[in-house]
């Protein structure tokens, strides 16, 4: 094992893909020579060379489609977007072709390719930086969509997205980038896409997030429990599909839930996560189901950011207040 | 522009392929027109879906499948079916897409025809990364797209033309400019002189050739070309049909016989309805293979779905 932060730990998944499989290759803009914006593909230019890890043209749209005809043709490329804002470009290549090939050839052709696209704010960013628009991915028929909190679990989901054998939207929240550390196995393993993580283990309310808020999420459960109240704290870890088995299992027990995401509220995952709780676990709710979200605003710039992100103080306050219920 | 038959069936220059192999591909034209006025029909009778015809680009079609090999790439567009049939693609799947059904879209394994993109300009691209994988696996497939004059105003023309230059992948860009995007004509879809003249700011060779492509019929069995064109127009390019320009080499040759002629429809004629009666047999497809054909494996809210527990 060596211990590592997400960023490193999504450089050794891609090291380990390149190394143990000659059809995958990376592309995207300056992921080659600088190891791109975030440095995740750093030195796996020199180490595997140009045939393998390409610098491309500035072109979203070129990028996946160029993935898309890579992958029916055999290759596992894994396509690297610079920010999520950045990635509308390549929307129609990623609905129109990308999610839709399996069905449209019935089975005939696919497209095993991987899409990382960094997400979230929080970093004092420029415009279309900090965006979290990863409920527009999910609702996209064909894809899978998943994002990682920790760094175990980074390197797991991009080696089990490396492998999936339909395409995979992988987000990758930059606040956590290198805000976390744990010891990451140096082997090739996998981390089960389509299962909730159970965090930590509880009887009194469940916590439920994905992403960047599991760093408020973890602290306000930790304070929360420091009250007197036993938390458990699901980390969705897989956006699509949903694993509303493991949601239902830990609420029936629970009978609180408390959804907090960085997304704006209307439409955003917490409403489909409400809604399942609400189907299937009604029964045991001792509350409502509660949304801990960003509001419907265009994510601001730094002076703001405090304004928009959901806080550790405000996840506390609903769940103290839901304990009463 | 390079043209090598001219409308009285003179040639301008020496014949690539022997007059045999051209009758070949001239029953092949034919055997395309009768798919085509076939479809049409079926439309108008309510068993076929919005049909896209392309009588008077079946020399352009079916000749730029002639020069593929038979594991090329192909990745063309709703009205490229005699294309795709050439490059292997059988009539009986084409007829099946456009009755509405998925399984029209699965071509048997080894020929590398991607089902038709319906979005305009997408699938430039994906010729690209086709042909990108084969170079990698060092195999001497090519990657062939085919699109309309409109598609080229699309920014996926731009992307897909510069990645293939700059990473220099065996890709054909193959324009038929058929005159009109629906109703918009080619003169109005760019100031370029021409659409070959592009392939220059790329950085590859582009070349202009005579395939005699006109949309003699409208864009789709929806709309109404009285709207945007004078008829003469039309009446003017039926002159110029590549078959009869095609016939006409061939009488000049005193290669060509009624009899000939008659035979190659009457074989087309029961190719094609062979291939609608196979078609329409295709039993409607059950509700769950909506569900199955979305993933490998169908995920566990698709199951509850399936199983109407939503």
């Amino acid at each position: 094992v060596t211990e590592l932060n997400i960023a490193q730990a999504l450089n050794r998944a891609l090291d380990t893909a390149l190394d143990s499989d000659e059809r995958v290759l990376l592309l995207g803009e300056d992921i080659g020579r600088t190891g791109g914006v975030f440095r995740i593909t750093d030195g796996l230019h020199e180490k595997y060379g140009p045939d393998r890890v390409y610098d491309t043209p500035v072109a979203e749209s070129g990028i996946v489609g160029a993935a898309f005809g890579l992958a029916i043709a055999g290759m596992r490329p894994v396509a690297e977007l610079q920010f999520m804002g950045f990635s509308y470009p390549a929307y129609d290549q990623i609905i129109n072709h990308v999610a839709r090939i399996r069905n449209r050839s019935n089975h005939r052709f696919t497209a095993p390719l991987v899409i990382r696209i960094p997400f979230g704010g929080g970093i004092g960013a420029a415009e279309h930086h900090s965006e979290s628009a990863e409920a527009i991915y999910a609702h996209i028929p064909g894809l899978k969509v998943v994002v990682a909190s920790t760094p175990h679990d980074a390197k797991g989901l991009l080696l089990a997205a490396i492998e999936d054998p339909d395409p995979v939207v992988f987000l990758e929240p930059i606040r956590l980038y290198r805000a976390v550390k744990e010891d990451v196995p140096d082997i090739y393993y996998t981390t089960t896409i389509g299962e909730v993580r159970v965090e930590r283990e509880g009887e009194d309310i469940t916590l439920i997030s994905w992403g960047a808020m599991m760093k408020e999420t973890r602290a306000a459960a930790t304070m929360i429990e420091q009250e007197g109240g036993s938390v458990e704290v699901l980390d969705l870890q897989t956006l699509s599909p949903l694993d509303a088995d493991g949601i239902v299992e830990s609420v029936s027990k629970t009978g609180r839930a408390i959804v907090i995401h960085e997304a704006p509220r209307t439409g955003g995952l917490g409403g489909e996560v409400a809604a399942i709780i609400q189907e299937r676990c009604l029964f045991s709710l001792l509350g409502p189901v509660h949304r801990i979200t960003g509001p419907d605003t265009i994510f601001p710039l730094k002076r703001s950011e405090g304004h928009y992100l959901p806080s550790v103080e405000q996840i506390v306050k609903t769940a103290m207040r839901a304990l009463e219920e | 522009m390079y043209s090598l038959i001219s409308p009285d069936g003179s040639v301008s220059d020496r014949l690539p392929l022997t007059l045999q192999q051209m009758k070949g591909l001239y029953a092949d034209m034919l055997e395309a027109r009768t798919y085509d006025r076939k479809s049409n029909a079926m439309q108008k009778q309510g068993r076929l879906a919005t049909y896209a015809s392309f009588e008077g680009q079946e020399a352009a079609q079916i000749g730029a499948a002639a020069a593929l090999e038979p594991s090329d790439w192909v990745a063309g567009t709703y009205r490229d079916a005699a294309l795709m049939w050439r490059a292997g693609y059988p009539w009986k799947h084409l007829v099946a897409g456009r009755t509405g059904d998925e399984r029209g879209g699965q071509p048997p394994q080894g020929v590398n025809v991607l089902p038709p993109s319906i979005t305009v300009g997408g699938h430039m691209i994906h010729a690209v990364g086709l042909a990108w994988a084969e170079k990698l696996k060092g195999s001497s497939r090519v990657a062939l797209t085919s699109f309309g004059d409109g598609a080229t105003s699309e920014g996926d023309f731009h992307e897909a033309m510069n990645f293939a230059a700059v990473f220099s992948t065996p890709t054909i860009f193959f324009c038929q400019n058929n005159g009109f995007a629906i109703s918009y004509p080619r003169h109005e879809q760019t100031k370029s002189e021409s659409i070959s003249m592009k392939a220059d700011a790329y950085g590859m060779p582009g070349e202009q050739v005579d395939g005699v492509t006109y949309r003699m019929g409208p864009h789709t069995t929806s709309d109404d070309p009285a709207r945007y064109r004078e008829e003469s127009d039309g009446d003017m390019w039926r002159e110029r049909d590549p078959l009869l320009r095609v016939r006409k080499l061939f009488q000049n040759a005193g290669e060509w016989s009624e009899e000939w002629e008659a035979e190659m429809e009457a074989r087309a004629t029961e190719r094609i309805e062979q291939a609608v009666s196979e078609a329409e047999a295709l039993p409607v497809p059950r509700r769950e293979e909506m569900f199955d054909r979305m993933y490998a494996e169908i995920t566990d809210p698709l199951r509850r779905q399936l199983d109407g527990e939503m």
